[in-house]
C-alpha cells in the first residue's frame, strides 16, 4: 500500500503549498508573454525587477478556505517567512501548529506539536513544484520561471497589480483551476487559490510589524 | 583368463552398467537446504519452509540503471506491463498507481470490515462528534485537500486507519509514480514469482523474461541502449550457485583430473596403465553417486563436486598396487603382501566418513555416503578388477630414479622429531588460546552467495525500505478461522508492546482478512441507518458542516452492515492476496500464521511477554537467530560425529593389530598432523566451518594410509625388505602428489564448501605424509640407506 502513503504525502504537500490567494483587482489584463501590448510586457517587467529588490521579508497571514462542505470558512494565521532567492517558510499558529518549508528543491512538513515531519523533493513531484512555484516565483521576481509553469495575466500596473496565473501543466489544471496574486509596490498582498471542484480559498497578507 | 576372472570382469561391467543407468536418471539439485536439517523442532520446520518456498523466497528485486530518470521511468513502466502478463509472476510492483488500484478499491470497498477501530463506540454522537473536529481542523490544515475528498464517505478516517494498520517503515522514493532509489540512479521493481525460490528453472525461466522484457523495452525507448538491469533475491542466488557449482564443479574435476593424469603419465609413461591406474576411481565415484541417488533420492551438486575429491584418495590405491609390484612380477605377488594394510586404510575412512552418515545435515550424510561407497568400490576394483587386466610384464621401474633420493630425504627425517614436537606443541597451545574463537557460528558462512551479490542485496533492499525480517511470531492452529482469530488475539498483545517501544510494527494476516467472528462483529458495531443518521444529527449540531454532506458516509456504512462476509476468494486477483497467501499458510491439516515484526528493539522483552501471555500455538521466530543457532547445533553435532569417528579408528587398529605400540603409531602423526592443520588454517584463514571439519575427516581417511605404510614392518631377507619399504615410499609419495593435486585444485574454486575442503585437505595430506615419515622412520633405514 506504498501507493496511498505517496498519494497522502503528495496531497498533504498540494494543498500545504498551495498556500496564496487574494481579491481580484479591476485592470485591463494583458497575457504575458506574447503580449500584443509591448507596455504591459514592461509593466510586468517593472513589477519583477521591484519583486527583486526584496532580499528577505517577513508576514502574517491570514487565510480562509471556502469550501462547498462547510457553510462558513475556515480561518487559520500564522506568519510568512522569504528569504531570497529560494527560501520560503508559511507557519500556522491558529487553530492548529503546522510547519512548511521549502528550499531549494525540497518541501518539509512538520507536525506542529513536535510530531512527524515530512520531507520531499520538488523536482520528482513536478506538481506540487508548480504549486509552489507560483508563490516563490513570484516573491522572487523570477518571471522567466513563472510563465515556464504558468500561463501569465497581469492586470493592473504598479503600484497596484494582479497576477492571473493558469497552470500549463493539465495534471496540475485538473487540481488547481487558477492562482490570483495580488499586490502593491513590491509586496504581495493577498493570495487566492480556485481548485478544480469549485472551492477556494484565499490568503491575506500583511506586513509583520518587528 | 580364467573363468573366475571372467565372472569378476563380467560382475564389474554389470556393475558399471547399473551405476550409468541410475545416474543417467540421478536428479540433480543446487539448493542450499539440503544442507538443513531433517528432522527439526516445529520452530526450525517453519524457519526452513519460509527460506525454502516462502513469499520471502519468491522476491526478485530488481534495478534498472545507467540512464537519466526521464528513461528509467518509461523502461520500468513499460517491463512492468509486459511482465504482469506472464504467468511466472503473481506480482510485478514498480510503484505506479496501475498496479495498486485494484488493491485500493478493495481496502474502500471493504473499510468497515477492515478496520480495528470499528466497535460500537465506534458510531455514538460523542465519538463521531470528536471525528468531525478533527475532520474540521484536518480541512484548514495541509492535509486539507486529502480529507476533503474522503471526508463525504468516511468522516470516521477508517480509510486511513485500515492503511495505517499495515503501512510498514520507509516506502521507496519515486519519480514520475516509479519507485527509485533515493539518489535517482536506479529504478525498482519487485517481483514476487510463482515458483519457489529454490526451484531454479523456474527462477531461471523468470530472469530469462525479466531480461527480454528490458531488452524490448529499450528497443522501444530512446536513450536507453546502456541501461541495464541488476537482479537479486533468493531466487537470482539459487540461479547463480547452481550456475556456479555446475561450473566450478565441471572445471575442477577436468583440470584436477588432467593434472593427476598427466603426473601419472609422466612416471608411469604408458597410456594403458594411466586408464588402469583411473579405473578404480571412475568407477568408485559413478557408484558412489548412484549410491547417493538411491539412497536421498536426488545428488546434490556439492556433493557432485566432491566427486572431484575422491579423485584424490581412491587414485592411491592403484598408485599403491603399481609402485609397489617389483618389475617382472606378477602382480597377484603384491596383493597379499599389500592387501591388509591397504583394507585397513579403507576401513579407516570409512569409520571416519560413517560418523558423517549419522548426520542429520543431509549434505553432510551424502557426503559420507558417497565417500564410503566410492572408497570400497575403488578398493574392490583395484583389488579384484585390476589384476586380471594388467599385462604380466608391466613395469614400473621409472620411479626408482628418484626412489633413492626420497629415501636418503626419509632417513633424515628422524632428526626433526624434537622440532616436530615443538610444533605441535604450539599448535595446541594456539588452539588452546583461540578455543572459543576456532568457529564461525553463523549459517551465512555456508552460503555460497558471494560477497559482491550479498552486498548488492542489501544496497537494494535499503533503497526499497524493505529490509530483511528478522523476528517473526508464528500462530499454529487447526484451521483456518482459528489461525486468523489467534492472529488477532496475539496482534492486540504485539501492538500494545509496539506502544511501549519494544518493537516498531508488525504485518498480520488479520489486516487482510480478518476472521469472520470479528467481522460479524463489526458489522453488529454499526449501527442500524435510522440509528446512524440521528447520531450523525446529534454530533453534527454546531459544527459548520452542512448536514447532506456525508450522505455517502450513511450509505457505505449501511451497506457495508449487509454485505457478505470476505473470505479468501474475496481478495483474488490483487495484489494483496499474494501478501495474504505469503503470512497464511496451510501446513498439512493445520493452518500456520505468520506476523512478521519490524524494528524489534527488545527481543527478550517480546519473547517473555508472548510466553507469559498463555496463546497456545505461539512462537516467536528469530529467522538470523535460529538458523545460526541450527548451524551452531549441526556443527556440535559434526564435531561430536568426528570424534567418535575417531575413537572408532583406534579401536579399530587396536582390533587388527593387538599392540598399543603399532596403534601409538599410526595415531600420532595423523593426531599431530590434524592440530597443526587446524592450527594453519587458523592463522591464516580466519575462522572454521563444518567444511573444514569434513576436510579434517578426509584427513584422516588419507593420512592413516600413509602412517599405515610406514608403520609396515616387513619381515624377510633385509635386502628384499630394503627394496619393498622403497616401493612403498615412493608409492606414497606418488599418492601424496595426486591427493594435493585434487584437494589443492578445490581451493581455487568460489564455492565455500569446495574451497574449504580442498584447503584443509591439501594442507593435512602434506603434512600427514611429513609427519609419518619424522614419526614413523625404524632407526635402521638410517644406517642401510646412508651413504
Amino acid at each position: 500500500m506504498r501507493r496511498d502513503a505517496a498519494l497522502i504525502l503528495a496531497l498533504l504537500c498540494l494543498a500545504g503549498a498551495a498556500f496564496p490567494a487574494a481579491p481580484a483587482r479591476a485592470g485591463n489584463t494583458v497575457e504575458h508573454p506574447g503580449s500584443e501590448t509591448p507596455g504591459s510586457d514592461a509593466a510586468l517587467q517593472q513589477i519583477m525587477l521591484g519583486l527583486q529588490s526584496v532580499k528577505q521579508s517577513r508576514a502574517r497571514f491570514v487565510e480562509r478556505k471556502y469550501l462547498h462542505m462547510l457553510n462558513q470558512p475556515l480561518e487559520s494565521s500564522g506568519t510568512l517567512i522569504y528569504a531570497a532567492p529560494d527560501h520560503l517558510e508559511k507557519n500556522t499558529e491558529r487553530p492548529k501548529p503546522e510547519r512548511l518549508v521549502v528550499d531549494r528543491d525540497s518541501l518539509v512538513i512538520e507536525d506542529g506539536n513536535g510530531g512527524q515531519s515530512r520531507n520531499l523533493s520538488l523536482a520528482d513531484n513536478p506538481e506540487i513544484g508548480t504549486i509552489v512555484e507560483s508563490v516563490r516565483a513570484t516573491l522572487a521576481g523570477d518571471g522567466e520561471s513563472l510563465s515556464r509553469f504558468y500561463v501569465v495575466k497581469l492586470q493592473g500596473k504598479l503600484p497596484a497589480w494582479t497576477l492571473l496565473l493558469e497552470p500549463r501543466d493539465p495534471k496540475v489544471l485538473a487540481m488547481v483551476r487558477s492562482i490570483r496574486i495580488g499586490g502593491r509596490n513590491s509586496r504581495i498582498e493577498t493570495v487566492e487559490t480556485f481548485e478544480a471542484g469549485g472551492d477556494r480559498s484565499v490568503m491575506t497578507v500583511l506586513p509583520d510589524r518587528p | 583368463m580364467s573363468s573366475r576372472n571372467l565372472w569378476r570382469i563380467g560382475l564389474w561391467l554389470a556393475g558399471l552398467a547399473a551405476c550409468v543407468v541410475i545416474v543417467g536418471t540421478a536428479r540433480f539439485s543446487a539448493d542450499l537446504s539440503t544442507f538443513l536439517p531433517r528432522s527439526p523442532s516445529a520452530a526450525q520446520e517453519i524457519l526452513v519452509e519460509q527460506l525454502r518456498d516462502g513469499v520471502v523466497s519468491r522476491l526478485i528485486l530488481v534495478a534498472i540503471e545507467d540512464a537519466p530518470p526521464s528513461v528509467l521511468a518509461p523502461l520500468s513502466k513499460a517491463m512492468a506491463a509486459q511482465l504482469r502478463a506472464a504467468p511466472d509472476f503473481v506480482s510485478v510492483n514498480n510503484g505506479d498507481d496501475q498496479s495498486l488500484a485494484k488493491d485500493h478499491d478493495f481496502l474502500w470497498r471493504n473499510r468497515y470490515l477492515l478496520s480495528s477501530d470499528v466497535t460500537p463506540e465506534h458510531f455514538t454522537p460523542a465519538a463521531l462528534r470528536r471525528a468531525l473536529d478533527n475532520d474540521l481542523q484536518l480541512l484548514g490544515s495541509a492535509a486539507g485537500v486529502l480529507v476533503k475528498t474522503m471526508l463525504p464517505a468516511d468522516p470516521t478516517g477508517d480509510m486511513l486507519h485500515v492503511i495505517g494498520q499495515f503501512q510498514g517503515g520507509e516506502h521507496p522514493a519515486s519519480r514520475d509514480g516509479i519507485w527509485f532509489s533515493p539518489d535517482g540512479k536506479r529504478a525498482l521493481l519487485v517481483m514476487e514469482t510463482s515458483a519457489p525460490g529454490f526451484d531454479a528453472d523456474a527462477q531461471q525461466h523468470a530472469l530469462l523474461l525479466i531480461d527480454n522484457a528490458l531488452q524490448s523495452a529499450k528497443a522501444a525507448t530512446v536513450g536507453a541502449q546502456d541501461a541495464r538491469l541488476l537482479t537479486s533475491g533468493p531466487g537470482v542466488f539459487s540461479v547463480r550457485i547452481r550456475d556456479q557449482v555446475k561450473q566450478d564443479a565441471f572445471r575442477l574435476s577436468i583440470l584436477a583430473t588432467l593434472a593427476v593424469a598427466g603426473l601419472l603419465l609422466l612416471v608411469y609413461r604408458s597410456p594403458v596403465m594411466l586408464v588402469l591406474a583411473l579405473l578404480p576411481v571412475a568407477t568408485g565415484a559413478l557408484a558412489g553417486i548412484a549410491a547417493v541417488s538411491l539412497g536421498f533420492g536426488s545428488v546434490h551438486g556439492i556433493t557432485l563436486g566432491f566427486g572431484v575429491t575422491l579423485i584424490g584418495e581412491a587414485v592411491d590405491y592403484a598408485i599403491y598396487l603399481f609402485t609397489q609390484t617389483a618389475p617382472g612380477r606378477p602382480p597377484e605377488e603384491t596383493l597379499p603382501r599389500i592387501w591388509p594394510t591397504l583394507r585397513l586404510g579403507v576401513l579407516t575412512s570409512v569409520c571416519g566418513f560413517s560418523a558423517m552418515l549419522l548426520s542429520s545435515f543431509r549434505g553432510l550424510a551424502q557426503l559420507g555416503l558417497f565417500s564410503i561407497v566410492g572408497l570400497i568400490v575403488a578398493v574392490s576394483v583395484t583389488r579384484w578388477v585390476l589384476p586380471v587386466l594388467l599385462r604380466r610384464d608391466f613395469a614400473t621401474n621409472r620411479s626408482t630414479l628418484f626412489g633413492p633420493a626420497i629415501m636418503r630425504l626419509c632417513s633424515r627425517a628422524r632428526a626433526l622429531r624434537y622440532p616436530l614436537l615443538v610444533l605441535v606443541l604450539a599448535a595446541a597451545a594456539l588452539l588452546a588460546l583461540k578455543h572459543g574463537n576456532l568457529w564461525d557460528d553463523e549459517l551465512s558462512s555456508l552460503s555460497p552467495v558471494s560477497q559482491q551479490d550479498q552486498l548488492l542485496d542489501r544496497q537494494l533492499r535499503t533503497d526499497l525500505g524493505a529490509p530483511d525480517v528478522r523476528y517473526m511470531a508464528v500462530v499454529n492452529a487447526p484451521g483456518e478461522q482459528q489461525a486468523l482469530a489467534s492472529s488477532e488475539t496475539l496482534g492486540r498483545l504485539i501492538q500494545r508492546l509496539a506502544g511501549e517501544g519494544i518493537l516498531a510494527g508488525f504485518d498480520s494476516p488479520a489486516f487482510y482478512l480478518p476472521s469472520e467472528s470479528t467481522q460479524r462483529a463489526r458489522q453488529a458495531a454499526i449501527p442500524a441507518a435510522s440509528d446512524l443518521r440521528a447520531n450523525l444529527l446529534r454530533a453534527l449540531s454546531g459544527l459548520p458542516f452542512r448536514p447532506e454532506t456525508f450522505a455517502p458516509f450513511l450509505a457505505d456504512a449501511n451497506a457495508a452492515k449487509n454485505q457478505p462476509l470476505l473470505d479468501h476468494d474475496s481478495l483474488r486477483g490483487i495484489n494483496l492476496a499474494a501478501k495474504l497467501d505469503g503470512l497464511l499458510i496451510r501446513r498439512g491439516e493445520d493452518w500456520a500464521a505468520l506476523l512478521p515484526l519490524r524494528g524489534v528493539a527488545d527481543a527478550s522483552r517480546l519473547k517473555a511477554e508472548i510466553a507469559a501471555s498463555g496463546q497456545a500455538g505461539v512462537l516467536l521466530l528469530d529467522l538470523k537467530g535460529d538458523s545460526d543457532q541450527l548451524y551452531q547445533s549441526y556443527r556440535h553435532q559434526a564435531l561430536l560425529l568426528a570424534l567418535l569417528g575417531a575413537l572408532a579408528i583406534v579401536a579399530l587398529l587396536f582390533l587388527s593389530f593387538r599392540s598399543p605400540t603399532r596403534v601409538y603409531a599410526v595415531v600420532v602423526p595423523l593426531a599431530a598432523s590434524v592440530a597443526v592443520t587446524v592450527a594453519l588454517l587458523a592463522v591464516s584463514g580466519g575462522k572454521l566451518s563444518i567444511f573444514n571439519l569434513v576436510g579434517l575427516l578426509l584427513v584422516v581417511g588419507v593420512g592413516s594410509n600413509y602412517a599405515l605404510f610406514f608403520e609396515r614392518r616387513d619381515t624377510g631377507e633385509e635386502a628384499s625388505a630394503r627394496q619393498h619399504r622403497e616401493r612403498i615410499i615412493v608409492s606414497l609419495v606418488l599418492a601424496n602428489l595426486c591427493t594435493v593435486i585434487g584437494f589443492g585444485v578445490l581451493t581455487f574454486s568460489r564455492i565455500p564448501v569446495l574451497h574449504g575442503i580442498g584447503m584443509t585437505v591439501a594442507i593435512g595430506a602434506i603434512l600427514s605424509l611429513v609427519f609419518s615419515a619424522i614419526l614413523s622412520m625404524p632407526k635402521y633405514d638410517r644406517d642401510q640407506a646412508g651413504p
